[in-house]
């Protein structure tokens, strides 16, 4: 089983708090970490390793330092890493973004199985996995909840959709976007993290990768953002204290009329 | 550019459309008469019905495109994909718009690429631009806190996905009248490598999170497993959803498919009650663009009252049947 992980580096999020005064999220300062989301798709794709045996090679596009959750990558379990960089990739939107990852994922060799987390949690598109599908004609399952088994060439996987969950038999090379659900990711372990050091991550760009100069970067995306807004996050809305004995009765009657003032009961 | 017409994707689902279907359509009306140009509905399924394309048309379609086939009964993404990539070369729409589902946000990256085309995910806002007739889509992104506006200047045609919820459902208007086009399915675009072994349906609630108008959604404070009776109750007087923050699918009190946030779905009903949830900004990215967002919580300072629009400090285990009680009251007036 060989298996390729398309990672992103994202900003770490999870503890920015709340402007008070414009009511929009601090942001300053905030370190860089793997798209919590593509955890899962590491987690799930090392398991496999385990399961079938096989190599794993995570892939990023991002800045030289980017290389830091390669690393991370392979001190969890994964065997080699690939930084897509250059210039020739700024401003890449999602289109441009898969094709540069789908082209040194082709130059990367035979493989088997591409997995990525659902989307990632900057971007919030979800639709680099489903685009490398796309270039490479793979089979594809978005949403994946569960690698049932892999046999006769072809793995056996559910997704959840709105109501439930569907069982699809996809033959290989497949790629699959990952949720949640699917695993509970490891940390990297002492020894792991000892032979990421050791691991030499090779840096692709135009100079040794052949690619299709006007498919990359801002030039190669059909989509421009044109302009970025901070919404206020905070409404202001109404708030009543009934810690020290003030009545709940009437506070809950209050959130009814409330909710009678918006038609919603 | 020969490119014209705004297009719809619709869905259905055990033989019934889905309402997220009607919301494209209001979308694709505003663009459609600012561009002045015709509103068409596109719909792959199996049987689906002339009275569901008529009713397609009675909210707001010029045109329904009709695709009826027993292959394609399942989503099977690379048969939808190869069905309407031929269908634009074919008839070359300047726009189309797909929900934000998980059929939409399937299908759509994998054509865009095919269609070598850009690719706006989850909008919650379309519009024209005045002078070039560019199509303006609007999304939240970095879990919400920041709104992007981005466009598809060279490339034909525009193509969106759309949060449901987003917008209203469009309404019957009867006296609206269309053409109802039958495709036939080129048996040649059928990919035929992935197979659907089976089905199975969320049996612990129900209603499922995204398609709801109401979600009624517990956190850690909730404290244990079987207090989500009380969540399902205040659910239950909207005919709404269950749903949970990370902390209480962690704890097995509820299941994945209904963990609202981040790493789990993104929201945005007409009325979210948050119980016991403290607003972590992972909680607060999968619900923040909810209409009318309820607060209960013990703890003044949670960031939860941030978001809320309406919100009572206090015990939880006190409030919440006291609201069940009234809203019964309510009921049965
Ligand atoms: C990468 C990543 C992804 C994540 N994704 C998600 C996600 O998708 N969804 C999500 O929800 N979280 C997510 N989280 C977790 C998130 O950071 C919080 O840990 C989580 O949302 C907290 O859940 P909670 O509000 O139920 O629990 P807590 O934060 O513990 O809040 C419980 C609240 O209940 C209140 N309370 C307790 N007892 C009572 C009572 N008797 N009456 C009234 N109020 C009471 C407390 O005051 C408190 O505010 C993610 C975190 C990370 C790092």
């Amino acid at each position: 089983m060989n298996i390729v992980i398309p990672i992103k580096q994202v900003p770490e999020t999870s503890n920015v708090k709340m402007d008070e005064e414009t009511g929009t999220m601090k942001r300053d300062g905030v370190e860089s970490i793997i798209n919590p989301l593509d955890l899962y798709a590491i987690e799930t794709g090392i398991q496999i390793k385990e399961e079938y045996g096989g190599t794993i090679t995570v892939i990023t596009m991002g800045p030289p330092s980017a290389d830091k959750s390669l690393k991370e990558a392979i001190a969890m379990g994964c065997d080699d890493g690939i930084l897509l960089s250059g210039r020739e990739f700024a401003g890449s939107d999602t289109w441009a973004t898969s094709y540069a990852l789908s082209e040194a994922i082709r130059a990367i060799g035979e493989f088997d199985l591409i997995l990525a987390g659902e989307r990632a949690t900057d971007g919030d598109t979800g639709q680099v996995g489903p685009g490398i599908a796309s270039w490479l004609d793979l089979t594809l399952s978005t949403y994946t909840s569960k690698v049932v088994d892999i046999k006769d060439k072809s793995v056996i996987v559910e997704r959840m959709v709105e109501d439930g969950y569907e069982k699809l038999q996809l033959p290989l090379p497949a790629l699959l976007t990952v949720v949640k659900e699917i695993s509970f990711p490891r940390l990297p372990t002492l020894r792991g993290k000892q032979r990421s050091r050791k691991v030499e991550i090779p840096q692709w760009n135009l100079s040794n990768l052949k690619m299709k100069e006007d498919f990359l970067g801002l030039n190669g995306s059909p989509t421009r953002v044109v302009n970025i807004d901070h919404p206020k996050v905070t409404r202001g809305g109404t708030v009543i204290d009934v810690r020290n004995d003030a009545s709940i009765e009437k506070a809950v009657s209050q959130l009814i009329d409330y909710l009678k003032s918006k038609e919603l009961v | 550019m020969d490119y014209k017409g705004v297009w719809t994707l619709g869905e259905a689902r055990n033989g019934e459309l889905k309402e997220v279907s009607f919301e494209l359509l209001s979308r694709g009306r505003k663009l459609a008469d600012k561009l002045d140009e015709e509103l068409v509905s596109l719909i792959l399924g199996d049987e689906i019905t002339e009275e569901q394309a008529e009713e397609l048309i009675k909210r707001g379609a010029d045109k329904v495109l009709l695709l009826n086939d027993p292959a394609l009964k399942d989503f099977i993404v690379e048969n939808y994909s190869n069905v309407i990539t031929d269908l634009i070369e074919k008839y070359k729409p300047e726009i189309i718009l797909a929900a934000a589902t998980t059929m939409g946000r399937t299908v759509m990256p994998y054509l865009a690429i095919k269609t070598k085309t850009g690719l706006t995910a989850d909008c919650t806002d379309l519009d024209i631009e005045e002078d070039t007739g560019n199509l303006l889509q609007t999304r939240p992104a970095i879990g919400g806190n920041i709104l992007a506006t981005i466009k598809t200047p060279n490339h034909r045609p525009q193509m969106a996905t759309v949060r449901p919820h987003s917008t209203k459902a469009a309404q019957k208007d009867e006296s609206r009248s269309g053409e109802i086009v039958h495709l036939e399915l080129d048996k040649s675009l059928l990919d035929g490598r992935v197979k659907k072994l089976g089905f199975r349906k969320n049996e612990e609630d129900a209603i499922n999170i995204q398609d709801a108008d109401v979600i009624a959604a517990g956190g850690k404070g909730l404290k244990k497993g079987e207090n989500f009776a009380m969540i399902r109750e205040l659910a239950g007087f909207f005919d709404g959803a269950v749903g949970a923050s990370r902390d209480a699918v962690d704890r097995d009190w509820i299941s994945y498919p209904y963990q609202v946030g981040l790493s789990g779905k993104t929201v945005t009903p007409k009325l979210y009650f948050a119980v016991g949830i403290s607003g972590a900004i992972q909680h607060l990215a999968g619900m923040k663009t909810s209409e009318n967002i309820i607060a209960v919580n013990e703890d003044l300072g949670a960031d939860i009252f941030k978001v809320a629009d309406f919100g009572i400090v206090g015990d939880l285990f006190e409030i919440i049947p006291e609201l069940n009680k009234q809203l019964a009251e309510e009921v049965s007036k």
